[in-house]
């Protein structure tokens, strides 16, 4: 078969519950656009970074429920498919100024926390295949640093806490430890607080000043001429 | 129907009890409680929906004093358990979690959870 | 001697000295506690109804988790993860039926049968006398009430010892030099959850249990359980307030005494 004759073929979807066709190898967003759906919720970066395009579906011959990002996951044959656009969760109100890294943080602002019975409903359901059980079990027992580590790469699309049985809401969870990790646990870069108050005190004013009057020419001239410690080649 | 739902819930079979009384006798927790572990046990024999009223369930500490003296082998912690369930699976909590007191240990907050929520 | 050691959260969080003293005095008697690479919270106290198996897979994962780092005993200091381990894998050595639910359903783990043997530490002190004896640098001078709780001691099946007259704790005691009392109140509930429900029943039975410590002769109570202990410790000032009789006890770990002893 040619690539011409491959990107004619067709595939059977099914969103909500209605039959369309719609090119095989699309992924459910452009399956969705070609289907005739302008989507105004439920898109977003389309890069698989931003969230916003939580879905949940069903594959032919399987029981379980797959979730997955509409524009990295590609559609299949009689898939059947729902756009989650967004889950409601609660959120925590905190100053992290005011606020300390305890391990029983998590009390007074998530306290359904302590509710997660391990079932790992969320770890299964995650687009980006995080182990969200193992941070929520690391967020009940006060290790931040674990949690912040493990829950990195959540994009907060919604689909664990939109799962979950204890109605716990991980993300928001991961997103208040990986705070108070990053202002009080983590190493501080000693550089960037020096530069820091460099910048505050005024030591590159006038340099700077001085680059932004030049004319193009010029700051061409600068730029090609700054000191550099590699060569180019 | 009641008895039929706790005694499916906890295994137990309270035709059995013969209301000696042991079980109140040796529970811990009785002076908070409305009921005692006997009364209860009577109450859902005979189908009495107010007993899921009670306070005694939710002051129940299921240390298993009850079941291990009971001379007939009725565990009516499991019973207890069968009555907070009743309410907890019809989405009827006990307390919610974010009003509870911020100086709890984290294994208090587990239990809390797991029995007083659903 | 290497054995897996479960902590329990609780140990992380609000009992890291009954941690830190239990690594430190096994570790003088040639015990190394290997924490599990992977472990989940126990759940607290076990669910009971018939059908509830969810509220047991937490227990299930982490005896899994053990048996897949190849360990065939667990230990826990918690006298609640001890009990809430022990009941979990009873319920897989005897409710076949249950289990083949609980192992459909965590498909993606292994699957478990019961083979990881739950014991708590108390039980491996009973038959190490000799070298605990041994390593005494510092015997104990007080007089310790040992008290139990409810859950090292019941259910019969997960019972440490013997569930009329319990001894293994008395006998630590003895064994470090101090001297244990006989008080009626040992194996009594101190009112568990119930701090998180209505205090007054903690707050009740503390001035029962301390203070029959106390009457029979006790300067400091020791005991298993971060529960036990917080309700213990912290409800003493509400009943001061309320009944000026009451006079405060210290309540340690039984750790924490042996700790005293080995002068760790």
């Amino acid at each position: 078969m040619s690539e011409q004759e491959a990107s004619n073929r067709l595939v059977p979807i099914y969103v909500f519950s209605r039959k369309y066709y719609v090119p095989e190898g699309s992924t459910i967003i452009t399956g969705l656009e070609h289907a005739g759906f302008k989507l105004k919720k439920g898109v977003g970066c389309r890069e698989g970074f931003c969230g916003a395009c939580a879905s949940l579906y069903r594959l032919e011959g399987d029981f379980k429920l797959h979730g997955g990002l509409a524009c990295q996951t590609v559609v299949q044959p009689e898939m059947q498919i729902v756009q989650i656009p967004f889950t409601p969760a609660p959120k925590a109100i905190y100053e992290l100024d005011k606020i300390n890294p305890e391990p029983n943080i998590f009390v007074q602002y998530y306290p359904e926390l302590y509710r997660c019975v391990s079932c790992n409903t969320c770890t299964k359901i995650c687009p980006q295949e995080l182990q969200v059980m193992d941070y929520v079990q690391a967020a009940i027992r006060g290790d931040l640093e674990l949690t912040a580590n493990l829950s990195f790469d959540c994009i907060v699309c919604g689909l664990c806490s939109a799962r979950c049985p204890a109605d716990i809401t991980q993300f928001n969870v991961a997103l208040l430890a990986r705070r108070l990790y990053g202002k009080y646990l983590t190493k501080k870069s000693k550089f960037l607080e020096e530069r820091t108050e460099e910048i505050l005190t005024g030591k590159f004013e006038d340099g700077y000043k001085e680059i932004i009057s030049l004319p193009p020419d010029q700051l061409k001239k600068r730029y090609y001429e700054r000191e550099l410690n590699f060569k180019i080649t | 129907m009641l008895l039929s739902s706790i005694e499916e819930f906890s295994g137990q079979n309270l035709y059995a009890c013969y209301q000696c009384g042991k079980c109140s006798a040796g529970c811990p927790m009785v002076e908070q409680m409305d009921l005692l572990p006997n009364q209860v046990l009577l109450l859902i024999v005979r189908n009495d929906e107010s007993v899921l009223d009670s306070k005694t369930p939710w002051i129940c500490a299921q240390c298993y004093q009850c079941g291990t003296i009971c001379p007939r082998e009725v565990d009516i912690t499991k019973i207890m358990e069968a009555l907070r369930s009743l309410k907890l699976r019809k989405n009827v909590d006990y307390v919610r979690m974010d009003m509870m007191s911020k100086d709890l240990p984290t294994i208090a907050m587990v239990c809390a959870a797991r029995k007083y929520t659903g | 001697m290497e054995i897996a050691y479960y902590p329990g959260c609780t140990l992380k969080t609000n009992a890291k000295e009954f941690e830190e003293t239990a690594i430190k005095a096994f570790a003088k008697l040639s015990i190394t506690l290997k924490e599990l690479k992977k472990w989940y919270c126990c759940g607290t106290v076990y669910s009971l109804t018939t059908d509830n198996l969810m509220y047991r897979l937490a227990a299930i994962r982490s005896l899994v988790k053990a048996r897949e780092e190849g360990y065939n005993k667990l230990t826990t200091f918690c006298s609640v993860c001890h009990n809430t381990l022990k009941q979990a894998n009873q319920m897989a050595v005897y409710d076949k039926e249950a289990m083949k639910k609980v192992n459909s359903f965590m498909d993606e783990e292994a699957e478990y049968d019961g083979s990881v043997e739950v014991i708590h530490p108390l039980e491996i002190l009973k038959g190490m006398k000799k070298e605990i004896r041994e390593k005494v640098a510092s015997p104990l001078k007080r007089k310790y009430a040992a008290y139990y709780g409810c859950l090292l001691l019941r259910p019969k099946e997960v019972a440490i010892n013997q569930y009329g007259n319990p001894r293994v704790m008395e006998e630590l005691l003895e064994t470090l030099g101090g001297e244990a009392v006989n008080f009626p109140f040992r194996n009594e509930c101190c009112g568990s959850y119930n701090i998180a429900g209505d205090r007054r029943a903690v707050v009740e039975r503390t001035y029962r249990i301390v203070g029959n410590a106390r009457k029979n002769g006790a300067s400091a109570i020791i005991n298993s359980c971060p529960l036990c202990s917080f309700n213990l410790k912290e409800t003493q000032e509400t009943i001061r307030n309320m009944r000026p009789d009451f006079v405060s006890l210290p309540v340690y770990y039984f750790t924490e005494v042996m700790a005293e002893a080995l002068q760790l």
